[in-house]
């Protein structure tokens, strides 16, 4: 059977090149998974500089990341988790990918509300998710909550991401949260009442404002940044919401240690760096979010928006009514 | 299968080896299909706990929309592609005018475009805030509909996808209808009255086949619909997915994609008929264009160059301006060559496992013509439909499953106990396979339903049979057919983007993933070099398939 020793052999030599492909575990190393991807990160680099341990990155979206860590199991390379929204973390944490950390470091450079209360994850930068509005059509009076972008004088003039988009599933998971699903029903349905333009894409919606397709809209924060950080003179202006009572909602990218970690100590390590004022300020001026850590600086632009009241709910709450936020805008009819 | 299981112990001398034979290739047959089908079954194997609860919701919210979507996007995209490709697969093998020779192979360029790639050009330029509704806001002050929604994402779709359509369709003209258009012709009817009454009808098998591809491209589409915010069921897999962090009740959604992929093959294979008299005898001469004048000239040369205009050119300069602001720096052009270099054979490698497996099905399926062989061969090949991510999640069950067997194995004998498949090429290259079969066993099935079966029993009766017959007959008549899937599936790998990213080894990156890391946080002049090169290396390939595609005629 000639045949059948080739196809063997064909095995045989699949199975050794992918024992040449997948490169041995080094001892000085953190694998990080990360669905977080805006280009490069200098802090991963100056924390490799410091401490000589190399960082490895394999990224890719949130959730496929969580099923590949899931399936590799205890035989995982992965050591640090990195994802963005509190929702896909809680889920992580949920799905017992992650382990707890007790580290004091963490503790005092990350604020108690954007971190797990079983420290499974700590958010390590955070945006604003908040109005949008073209100051030549809209003045900032007119403007209060995101409740009130449900008021009829809006009809026409609102530009939203779809439900699906997992920052606008976690604000709508926060409402719920605070007010409960029959009045945040309520808030879904006066969006919805207002025929929203739905638009793929945060720049998109920016540059949709700018251009007159609509008045006001919801994006997080960072995005107009860098807008404006290519054009100073970029029309439209950002309103901090709900700023009186509850103040305005966060997200934040963030991470843990993976449960079957090789690295632990350096993952542990890693985390406790880029919590750093040093790396933090460098997130602040790269991707322009907010750093996490009090201590460090926001870009000038950010800067320029001046102070604003979070809602100091706990980030986890996103992930805890992330399903029924789904349900809730599907009921309504929020595309 | 439109041919009826053949009945067995036929007088030729070596009946009896044929049968046994045949038995070892079913088998085969059915072990590859099987380990193919796997992440498929995985698929229907989630009913085992059905998500009662989410379907109600699905239904009561959104899944009859749903369903709506995607059925119109089908249609859309199906008839697009079919009425695009074969009118200018028609005016190129029929006549004669001004570019007609450039055109015959330019207008399988957009091929090389992603969808995704397309959808964020097109939508650059048409959309609101776009170049140019904002002139014509600004000069005559019109508001122009928005571009998004089922139009737009249909457009897009029929612009990239039509080639398959239309290369498939040309040939066909070409080569299998010229003798009966000759005679037509000289019974003094040509034009379309020619077209409708001779071509289409000889044509339809590779229309439809080529329709059906594009169909199949447009039901595992989740990029592009995303974009222009059409929802389909692919859509809603995702939504499932990630909204309700619920990987069931979308495996479950996501199975009726391979329901859909079973309609669209059914249908392919229903109109494609008896096919046996579309056999062209080797030898015979290509159909011969006629000339075009005047008016006529103009129209046709146009028509060609609009369509082009659009789906090519149009895409290819906006990217070069924005490549153009985003520049080129010393550390740019570096991880530049790697990625070219990664993409580059990664793709090859897949699309020489995928053809070869494409040759054994398509192989087993002519020997033995049961029902069994053909059912497994259809099913294994129905992950064309299946978006990438789901295809690849259903991957990585039997691949981490096989990689603690092995190393549980190798632990009992003190070796390494490393996961070793899980994140390797091999698993990327299995997902491929599973994701691409289809376009193989189309394209080898198409070079084999055109060697006469009586070339096998002339074979057979000189004493060459089983696997010699397939290496010393059929293969050289073969080879260009399958040249042309090789390449073909080249350029389908490379732009794959799912399945690479969840899958492939830490470090290793493709074109297709630097898109997406720019892309998707709206970098789009970041992601125009690398979109660029994905073009100009898919090019190459689909310049080559052009030439091979051609026919043997020179």
């Amino acid at each position: 059977m000639r045949g059948y020793r080739w196809l063997t052999a064909l095995v045989i030599a699949g199975v050794a090149c992918a024992a040449l492909v997948s490169p041995l575990v080094a001892a000085d190393e953190v694998v990080v998974y990360s669905a977080r991807h805006y280009g490069q990160e200098p802090a991963f680099e100056a924390f490799t500089k410091q401490t000589g341990i190399a960082v490895r990155v394999l990224t890719g979206d949130a959730g496929p990341l969580l099923e590949r860590l899931k399936a590799e199991g205890d035989r995982s390379p992965a050591d640090v988790l990195l994802t963005v929204d509190a929702g896909n973390l809680w889920n992580a944490a949920r799905a017992g990918v992650l382990s707890p950390v007790t580290s004091t470091t963490l503790a005092s450079n990350v604020p108690a509300h954007l971190r797990d209360p079983e420290n499974k994850w700590f958010g390590l930068t955070m945006r604003a998710r908040t109005i949008m509005y073209n100051p030549k059509k809209v003045t900032p009076a007119e403007l209060s909550t995101y409740e009130a972008l449900g008021d009829p004088k809006w009809k026409g003039r609102l530009c939203l991401r779809s439900s699906g988009y997992i920052y606008n599933q976690s604000l709508v998971a926060t409402f719920i949260k605070r007010h409960g699903e029959p009045r945040t029903e309520d808030i879904v349905k006066g969006w919805v009442a207002n025929q929203p333009t739905i638009i793929s894409g945060d720049t998109k919606i920016l540059e949709a404002i700018a251009a007159g397709q609509c008045d006001v809209g919801l994006t997080n924060s960072y995005y107009l940044a860098r807008l404006l950080a290519k054009d100073p003179n970029f029309p439209v202006a950002l309103f901090w919401a709900n700023q009186p009572a509850t103040g305005t909602h966060v997200n934040v990218s963030g991470a843990g240690v993976t449960t079957h970690a090789r690295n632990r100590a350096s993952a542990i390590r890693f985390l406790e760096y880029l919590s750093s004022v040093e790396a933090q300020q460098m997130f602040a001026n790269t991707s322009m979010e907010f750093p996490v850590n009090p201590k460090a600086e926001t870009h000038p632009i950010v800067r320029g928006w001046g102070a604003f009241r979070q809602d100091d709910i706990n980030v986890a709450s996103a992930g805890e009514f992330q399903a029924a936020a789904t349900r809730l805008s599907d009921r309504v009819g929020y595309k | 299968m439109s041919s009826r299981p053949r009945p067995r112990g036929s007088a030729i001398g070596s009946a009896t080896s044929r049968r046994r034979h045949a038995g070892g290739v079913t088998l085969a047959a059915g072990v590859i299909a099987a380990i193919v089908a796997l992440p498929l079954l995985a698929l229907l194997a989630a009913w085992r706990t059905p998500a009662v609860e989410i379907w109600t919701h699905l239904w009561r919210t959104q899944l009859p929309g749903v369903v709506g979507g995607t059925v119109a996007l089908l249609l859309g995209v199906g008839l697009g592609s079919i009425v695009l490709g074969t009118a200018l697969a028609w005016l190129v093998a029929a006549y004669r005018f001004p570019g007609s020779a450039i055109f015959e192979w330019a207008l399988v360029l957009p091929l090389a475009l992603p969808a995704y790639v397309m959808g964020f050009v097109l939508l650059g330029v048409f959309e609101f805030s776009g170049p140019l509704q904002s002139f014509v806001r600004r000069t005559a002050g019109w508001r122009l509909p928005d571009i998004r929604g089922w139009f737009g994402v249909t457009l897009t779709m029929t612009l990239v996808f039509y080639p398959y359509v239309y290369v498939l369709a040309r040939t066909a003209f070409q080569e299998q209808a010229a003798g009966l258009l000759d005679a037509a012709r000289s019974l003094g009817r040509s034009g379309p009255r020619a077209f409708l009454a001779i071509a289409i009808p000889l044509a339809r098998p590779a229309i439809v086949a080529g329709g059906a591809l594009a169909m199949m491209e447009a039901l595992a589409d989740l990029g592009t619909v995303s974009l222009f915010g059409h929802r389909t069921l692919t859509e809603t897999v995702y939504r499932t997915w990630a909204g309700m962090f619920d990987r069931i009740a979308a495996t479950q959604l996501a199975s009726l994609l391979l329901l859909g992929a079973f309609a669209l093959l059914t249908l392919e294979r229903a109109t494609r008929g008896q096919r046996g008299f579309l056999n062209r005898p080797r030898g015979e001469r290509r159909l011969a264009p006629l000339t075009l004048r005047g008016a006529r000239a103009v129209a046709a040369t146009s028509a060609c160059l609009g369509v082009l205009a659009v789906a090519f050119v149009l895409p290819v300069v906006q990217l070069l301006i924005w490549a153009w602001r985003r520049g080129l720096d010393a550390t740019h052009a570096e991880t530049f060559t790697r990625l070219l270099a990664g993409t580059a054979w990664l793709a090859g490698a897949a699309a020489v496992v995928i053809t070869c497996v494409g040759v054994a099905l398509a192989y087993a399926r002519r020997l033995d013509r049961s029902r069994l062989t053909h059912f497994t061969t259809e099913f294994a090949a129905m992950g064309y439909a299946v978006p990438g991510a789901v295809i690849a999640v259903g991957v990585l069950g039997p691949l981490t499953y096989l990689d603690r067997t092995v190393a549980a194995m190798l632990g009992a004998i003190g070796g390494p106990v490393d996961i070793l498949l899980t994140g390797s090429v091999v698993g990327i290259l299995f997902a491929y396979l599973v994701r691409f079969l289809a376009v193989a066993l189309q394209g080898v099935d198409a070079a084999l339903v055109r060697i006469p079966r009586s070339m096998d029993e002339a074979a057979r009766s000189l004493g060459v049979a089983g696997r010699r017959l397939l290496g010393r007959v059929h293969l050289p008549l073969l080879r260009g057919g399958i040249a042309a899937t090789l390449l073909l599936l080249w350029v389908e790998t490379m732009k794959e983007l799912p399945a690479t990213l969840l899958l492939r080894p830490i470090g290793l990156k493709t074109l297709a993933i630097e898109i997406w890391e720019r892309t998707s946080e709206s970098m789009w002049e970041e992601a125009a070099l690398p979109a660029l090169a994905l073009v100009l290396v898919g090019l190459v390939p689909l310049l080559i398939v052009t030439r091979l595609t051609r026919g043997s005629a020179t």
